[in-house]
């Protein structure tokens, strides 16, 4: 088991879930450990560090597997989608756990939000370039991240990227990469989003 | 005006106030400011030919540009980590001035607690356990800029917090010694005052989305 990461979390997708997707992105194995023993979760342990903070971790992750860019300018991108992904994402992440009266609102933001402010933004990027990959003709954490959000806004809303032609083909050839096919399998790190029935196990590990 | 850093925000500290921090250590960078919102998105900052936005991708380039991110990797890390927990810090302090009256007193405790309780006290080991000057391998990097901003704004709502960190304390003398801070302290710098109802006001006019 040594040399390999593990994970400290809880056995849903969370903070954690962007780790998962960009360590098998980068094809490395991780150590199973689904409990919780820190104070600070995300926790993960990767070459002799204990590391918290998901974006600490996401960076090292990025930085160690060449995911991210290739100098300085192409790293400010990456960041830049990433930044705004994890924006998305939070949104995505938070619906669940609206009160059922605010649901429907929320919902409705949600929508707004990625149809209008962030995927435009990304179907611009694909199709001024018109390359394959966000930054730099080269796959990076840029891509992973945005394939991750798009599949949870897909679960939330299945039409959602109707109008987003470039990014329901960038959606295909990323989900083909050898090893982010992988991870889309069955039996592989990816968590399944958090159903209502577990959100009183959750509420209560996080408070 | 080519050359410098543009940046474009609201005149206030509000979420450029630690670019302002970060460009202001770095000793030959002068920056030139525009109050005028520009784009939907705000902080926004022209650097180097690109227009960038999200706060965090604009420190990490401007950190990684001015050799304030470590020498290697695994520096790095510690940087993001420590930077990443006081940006939480920062986070409450940020939002603390637009908290409805009645919840001001209850917010103001959290800050306090989660300052004394779970930041500081990491801090304060970290300091004490290799005894440098310094956060991060013995040099001077964005996480010991991102600290002295967050004290600096953790004592105007609460001064004595650092009475019980010896290390603190000190830390925050040497950084406010070292000359680039020490001048952007000072009036007349482009560090921007604490929010005031006039600026609050602004803010909750121009979000209100």
């Amino acid at each position: 088991m040594s040399g390999k990461p593990k994970l400290h979390y809880f056995n849903g997708r969370g903070r954690m879930e962007s780790i998962r997707w960009l360590l098998a992105a980068a094809g490395v194995e991780v150590c199973l450990y689904g409990s919780l023993l820190f104070q600070q979760v995300p926790m993960v342990e990767i070459d002799g560090m204990k590391m918290v903070q998901s974006r600490a971790i996401g960076n090292y992750i990025a930085m160690k597997y060449n995911l991210y860019g290739k100098d300085l300018k192409e790293r400010a991108l990456i960041d830049m989608y990433v930044e705004a992904v994890i924006d998305l994402n939070e949104l995505l992440m938070t619906h669940i756990l609206q009160p059922a009266d605010k649901k429907e609102q929320h919902f409705a933001t949600i929508v707004d939000k990625a149809t209008n402010r962030y995927f435009p933004v990304y179907e611009k990027v694909l199709k001024d370039h018109g390359q394959d990959f966000l930054v730099g003709n080269q796959f990076s954490r840029a891509d992973v991240q945005l394939l991750e959000t798009l599949l949870m806004a897909e679960e939330c809303k299945p039409d959602i990227l109707a109008k987003f032609p470039l990014l329901q083909s960038f959606k295909a050839r990323i989900s083909n990469i050898p090893t982010i096919k992988k991870f889309l399998q069955p039996g592989s790190q990816r968590k399944p989003p958090l159903q209502e029935k577990d959100l009183p196990k959750v509420m209560k590990i996080f408070h | 005006m080519s050359g410098k850093p543009r940046l474009t925000y609201l005149n206030g500290r509000g979420r450029m106030e630690p670019v302002r921090w970060l460009l202001a250590a770095h000793s030959r960078l002068v920056f030139s400011t525009d109050g005028v919102l520009m784009f939907q998105q705000v902080p926004l900052v022209e650097i180097d030919g690109m227009k960038m936005v999200q706060t965090r991708a604009i420190l990490s380039y401007i950190a990684g540009k001015y050799n304030l991110y470590g020498k290697d990797l695994k520096e790095r890390a510690l940087i993001d980590m420590y930077v990443e927990g006081i940006t939480d810090l920062m986070e409450m302090i940020l939002m603390f001035p637009f908290s409805p009256p009645e919840a001001k007193e209850k917010n103001l405790d959290s800050i306090n607690d989660r300052a004394i309780n779970r930041y500081f006290p990491v801090f304060e080991k970290v300091l004490k356990q290799h005894g440098q000057d310094f956060l991060v391998g013995n040099k001077f990097s964005w996480a010991d800029v991102q600290l002295i901003e967050a004290i600096l704004a953790v004592e105007e709502k609460i001064p004595a917090v650092l009475s019980g960190f010896p290390q603190l304390q000190a830390f925050k003398i040497r950084m406010s010694n070292m000359p680039t801070i020490k001048k952007f302290l000072q009036p007349g710098s482009r560090r921007k005052p604490p929010p005031d109802e006039r600026y609050i006001e602004t803010v909750l006019k121009i979000f209100k989305k």
